[in-house]
């Protein structure tokens, strides 16, 4: 079992690489808006995530998911 | 006079403002911007070419310029065959400028039946089902196949058509990065093992014109259970002993190890249209349940009756085939020797994609070649991997060795005019 806060401080970590503009994460951050992801960026970090925790996000699954906190939610729900 | 009676002297002092529709074209305003300032820039618009006459596969005329054509899909030059434009006619005349219908009701043919004779004989397939367009054929097999719970893996570079295939249907859409093998394998080992699988694959892959490690890939996804679909629409005709793709090519079987090929006749068979092959024996229930199929009218006689001529002969075409991959060798060797980076290290299909630093380098010097008379494709994101801006050619069989050389000159030139290659 992974805990939430541990899932957050590894989404902060994959989320790095590719923050740009270096703006703080909150749960309330969004991909699209907030961090300003094309689809291609979002491709990657998506991989990156679902390396990290030995999961599928599909892309039915990646359409809901607009905020870390979200994010944080699928994987703790996929973790089982 | 007014014949409309009492007219108020005034408009009322407090009126309700008339709700204002939300614009929905609002969402449009960056890419609006984005080519405002890109044509702002005095460039002519990559995206507004005209074709005024065309006078051969290989030439056009544009804006009154005779052009040498490096940008079409025609592989194998068959557009101006005799007997391709012979068939069309007599179709034409025989049976009308089009069907009126659907090929499940009144729109089937004869040679609607007679291309798909002609492509379960180039495929040696028992399957052939031929749709308006290669887009619909992606959309709608894909749609359909795969249903709700089950999953349809597909490579990150994929086209637009099996993306909107996959969005299209009700299946769960999990993607891999492009060409591994590896993460394929590791994306459907994390799969539950009972939901049934597509795997959708290219043979080539049209932006880059890289090909696929298709033996590797199929080997994995049948260690998983899945089935197969080969997009084979940059091709065929020239891969593998029969022309029938890269799975060909490759030493894949139909029906053993790829289940449904996905091809077109938009690119070198010279005319329009979509179609799937398979062995799958219960294939023909796709005729009744495939939406794209179904509810769209069937292609117009003379287009069945031109692809019906040019898939036959394009069994045989063995010189074509030599001479476009003659083309695509030097070609791809002369741009490299200019210095150019190009999508692939060697001549691996027919498209040859030169890589630029951005939007402007790529249509300053797709500028450049056109007032020359040379026409290739721009591509840019998000159709092109890793945000790169490309101009990509597509060779023909019907190039000339010296229409090669003027194209080598031509970028040569527009090269170093925009800082893309050093100055010679």
């Amino acid at each position: 079992m992974t805990d939430r806060s541990t899932i957050l401080d590894t989404l902060r970590t994959q989320i790095e690489p590719f923050n740009k503009k270096g703006i703080g994460i909150t749960e309330a951050t969004t991909f699209q808006g907030d961090l300003e992801w094309d689809s291609l960026t979002v491709m990657d970090f998506v991989a990156a995530i679902e390396d990290e925790f030995d999961i599928i996000i599909t892309m039915n699954m990646q359409a809901e998911i607009e905020t870390v906190g979200q994010l944080a939610d699928a994987v703790e729900k996929l973790r089982g | 006079m007014t014949e409309t009676g009492l007219q108020p002297e005034a408009l009322p002092e407090t009126v309700a403002p008339a709700p204002t529709a939300h614009d929905l074209f609002a969402k449009f305003d960056p890419l609006i911007a984005e080519r405002d300032k890109l044509m702002s820039s005095g460039v002519r618009d990559p995206f507004g070419i005209v074709m005024e006459e065309v006078r051969s596969p290989t030439t056009a005329v544009i804006r009154g310029q005779e052009t040498i054509l490096l940008g079409t899909y025609n592989y194998m030059g068959m557009t101006f065959d005799p007997d391709v434009i012979a068939a069309g006619k007599r179709a034409l005349e025989q049976f009308g400028s089009g069907t009126n219908g659907s090929r499940m009701l009144n729109g089937t043919f004869r040679d609607h039946v007679d291309a798909e004779d002609a492509l379960r004989e180039f495929y040696d397939a028992e399957h052939a089902m031929v749709f308006s367009t290669g887009y619909q054929a992606n959309l709608g097999v894909i749609s359909t196949i795969a249903g709700r719970g089950e999953y349809v893996i597909l490579d990150a570079d994929s086209h637009a058509s099996i993306y909107d295939g996959c969005k299209m249907g009700d299946a769960e859409i999990v993607r891999f990065r492009h060409n591994s093998v590896e993460d394929l394998d590791k994306r459907l080992g994390r799969l539950p093992a009972a939901p049934g699988k597509l795997v959708v694959l290219e043979g080539v892959y049209s932006m880059l014109g890289d090909i696929a490690p298709l033996r590797e890939m199929v080997a994995v996804a049948r260690k998983h259970g899945c089935m197969v679909l080969v997009d084979e629409a940059h091709s065929m005709g020239f891969f593998g002993e029969h022309g029938r793709g890269v799975y060909e090519e490759l030493g894949l079987a139909l029906g053993d190890d790829v289940d449904f090929v996905i091809g077109t006749f938009s690119k070198s068979v010279g005319t329009v249209g979509g179609f799937c092959i398979s062995n799958h024996p219960k294939f023909e229930a796709l005729r009744l349940s495939c939406r794209p199929y179904i509810f769209t009218a069937s292609l117009p006689p003379s287009v069945v009756a031109t692809a019906a001529t040019s898939v036959r002969k394009l069994m045989h075409a063995h010189d074509k085939r030599a001479r476009l991959w003659d083309n695509a060798r030097r070609l791809h060797g002369g741009l490299k020797t200019l210095g150019f980076r190009l999508g692939t290290e060697a001549p691996d299909s027919a498209i040859v994609a030169v890589i630029l630093e951005d939007q402007e380098q790529a249509v300053a010097m797709w500028q450049g070649l056109l007032e020359a008379g040379l026409y290739v494709n721009v591509a840019r994101p998000p159709a092109t991997p890793a945000g790169t801006f490309l101009l990509r050619c597509s060779i023909c069989a019907e190039h000339s060795a010296e229409q090669i050389e003027r194209v080598i000159a031509m970028f040569a030139a527009a090269g170093q005019q925009v800082g893309a290659i050093a100055a010679a």
